[in-house]
């Protein structure tokens, strides 16, 4: 009799130990969903955080101006055009056009010019030796450490002197020759980081130091003179103080330069053109931004060393 | 004729670091030579300079007729393959065999024969397409060996190109390419090779001559088998053969080789051959020439310590007056000894001995 008891009260002991089991198991699978929820819901709180300025913005542009200051929402009430349509006219004899053609001219020459320079530096600092090369690349991190400002004035007056003033030529020729030491700098340390193989095997195979550069270096530097092009593409379109100092005549201004021009022109701001025409300004950066995302992170190098 | 012919080469780096101390070394055309020694005997360096990716210090470079010093690697008429296979990572198996045609301005039409060729050759049609991160490591290291072969050079230079692979798939690239040598050489192709690795299996098995290295300076070339049988120094004996060579200190007396406390009788034909009667000698004899024998017969006293169990033979780790030594025993040997530590008994095959002069390490029993 009492050995039937035991029995019972193992299987009931079994039973409990196996519910236990299940409770703690769907214990912690609950426990995970709310962590999960709880952290998705933080996350996407301070991301609309983030965000809110420039949605605010997109809204704000289709928003009429007085609805602007009324408003807190982003949600425009009465949808309209207007913004954009007056200001793309400007108060200027041009439209906004011609100074996205006019940033289209400094952007276009410079971005090429930083990738085609930049690589031919960063080559030949992190692949060969020459007579004064510590020298040199420490004055190339010299100048990565220098305050921007300092070079304004004498940089002005060197231009002044060539004739270069209310022309595009200041803002892009000395980014064309190199001359931004942060893009060197981080095409060097990429370079770095790739072994020699692949530039040795193909001098066995009887290419030139120009034929290695092009054919396998080049290829393999693709992420960062993507990174290189992007951030020089940003850096240019936000550019303000270098337009400014430069370009004197309305007819050679950048949008950056020209969105000030709406503020100053008119003595009561339309607010609603203006911002209609930051979000024109932004777009270019953000498509390309979206575009070369993928090759932003994609490492190229991979897969072809094993070591 | 793609003879190589290094004289007195030598390699000093900037720091004033010499690697490379004046070496000669003739290889014949269609010769698999292999360069072999420890990490940092500059074979690398070595091979490196013949490829021209590395400047010579002093001494000259002959392939064929022509000094290749100063020509660029891709002038010189030979073919690397790299360790890390250093196929380009961004095209296609084609285009990574092509590469160096396209450069040479070859037609389409030529290109795409060769290129289908060496394929065939080497079995990666089916790879052709691919990109280098979507293969093996083998299938890789075959795309990195068209790519020399297609080349048709006069030198092949191998970078230890096996040493990436798993054991298995380098015993069989390396049969694929002695084959390949053999078969170069049978259809009268340049087929001279200039081998490097570490591994000492691969120097035996590949080599028509090894040539072994240490501390920039070349210590012995010869045939396997003379290099095996015919040491010609004590890093040579102990560098070539697996399990080493016994190494055991002493001295010559009155014709015989005694350590601290025995000694070994030396055969007449040996006793004649010796060179000179050092001070201090050291006695060579590989495992497999030291015998398992009974206690009562003549022979040296050991302590066995360990053993290890190989299949068809076992190892015997004794202690011999403090020397270890290796025996290479029979199963059925072992079996009969029947235990796995204690005292042994062991006597050296006469005609196998070497004697090395221990300061300046040559072998001084040679014929």
């Amino acid at each position: 009799m009492s050995q039937i008891d035991n029995i019972e009260d193992t299987f009931a002991v079994a039973a409990a130990a196996r519910s236990d089991a299940e409770i703690t198991r769907r214990r912690q699978r609950r426990a995970q969903a709310v962590s999960a929820a709880i952290r998705y819901a933080v996350l996407g709180a301070v991301g609309l955080v983030m965000l809110y300025p420039l949605i605010w913005l997109v809204g704000a542009s289709f928003k009429t101006n007085g609805e602007i200051f009324a408003n807190p929402g982003f949600l425009p009430k009465e949808p309209t055009l207007s913004g954009y349509v007056e200001g793309w006219q400007t108060s200027t004899p041009y439209t906004f056009g011609r100074f996205f053609w006019n940033s289209f001219l400094i952007i276009l020459p410079k971005t090429i010019g930083t990738a085609i320079s930049c690589t031919l530096v960063a080559y030949g600092f992190a692949r060969f030796d020459f007579p004064f090369k510590k020298i040199l690349f420490g004055s190339v991190i010299a100048i990565l450490l220098l305050p921007n400002v300092v070079t304004r004035i004498p940089q002005y007056i060197l231009f002044r002197d060539l004739g270069w003033l209310d022309s595009f030529l200041p803002l892009w020729v000395p980014s064309a020759l190199a001359g931004d030491a942060f893009f060197v700098f981080m095409l060097v340390q990429f370079l770095r980081a790739i072994p020699t193989d692949m530039e040795e095997a193909a001098r066995v195979d009887g290419a030139n130091s120009w034929q290695t550069l092009l054919f396998i270096v080049v290829p393999m530097l693709a992420p960062a003179l993507i990174s290189v092009c992007l951030f020089q593409f940003m850096w240019t379109m936000n550019d303000f103080l270098g337009p400014l100092i430069y370009i004197s005549s309305v007819d050679k201004y950048p949008v950056s330069l020209a969105l000030k021009l709406s503020i100053d022109t008119t003595e009561a701001f339309e607010w609603n053109r203006i911002l209609a025409m930051s979000v024109l300004t932004i777009t270019p950066a953000l498509v390309v931004f979206f575009m070369a995302q993928k090759y932003f992170i994609e490492g190229i190098s991979a897969g072809g060393v094993k070591g | 004729m793609a003879q190589l012919q290094l004289n007195q080469l030598e390699k000093t780096y900037g720091s004033g670091f010499k690697a490379v101390h004046g070496i000669d070394l003739d290889v014949q055309d269609g010769e698999f030579m292999v360069l072999v020694g420890p990490s940092g005997c500059a074979k690398s360096t070595t091979l490196r300079m013949i490829a021209g990716l590395e400047d010579v210090s002093g001494g000259e470079i002959r392939i064929g007729d022509r000094v290749v010093n100063d020509l660029v690697p891709g002038k010189r008429g030979i073919a690397m393959v790299f360790q890390n296979y250093a196929l380009y990572p961004h095209m296609k198996v084609r285009s990574n065999l092509a590469f160096g045609l396209r450069l040479q301005r070859q037609s389409k039409e030529q290109i795409r024969a060769a290129t289908d060729e060496v394929a065939r050759i080497l079995e990666i049609e089916p790879l052709l397409d691919r990109l280098p991160k979507q293969l093996s490591g083998g299938q890789a290291q075959r795309v990195a060996l068209g790519r020399a072969l297609i080349k048709k050079p006069e030198v092949f230079l191998f970078d230890e190109p096996l040493s990436n692979l798993d054991a298995k798939l380098r015993a069989s690239m390396r049969v694929r390419i002695t084959e390949l040598h053999r078969r170069l050489k049978a259809e009268g192709m340049s087929s001279t090779v200039v081998y490097v690795t570490h591994d000492q299996t691969e120097a035996m098995t590949m080599g028509d001559r090894i040539c072994v290295m240490k501390e920039g300076r070349i210590m012995q070339v010869a045939a396997p088998k003379e290099l095996y049988n015919r040491p010609a120094n004590l890093f040579v004996a102990g560098f070539i053969g697996s399990p080493e060579m016994n190494l055991i200190g002493g001295r010559i007396e009155n014709g015989a080789f005694r350590t601290e406390g025995q000694s070994v009788p030396l055969m007449e034909p040996l006793l004649r051959r010796l060179k000179s009667r050092p001070e201090a000698a050291v006695l060579g004899i590989r495992p497999q020439h030291l015998k398992l024998v009974a206690p009562e017969s003549e022979g040296l006293d050991a302590r066995l310590n360990s053993v290890e169990f190989m299949g068809h033979e076992v190892y015997l780790h004794a202690d011999l007056d403090g020397a270890p030594v290796t025996v290479v025993a029979t199963a059925a040997e072992y079996e009969a000894l029947g235990r796995a530590t204690g005292p042994i008994r062991i006597a050296p095959e006469a005609e196998w001995i070497h004697v090395f002069d221990r300061d300046s390490g040559e072998n001084i029993s040679l014929a």
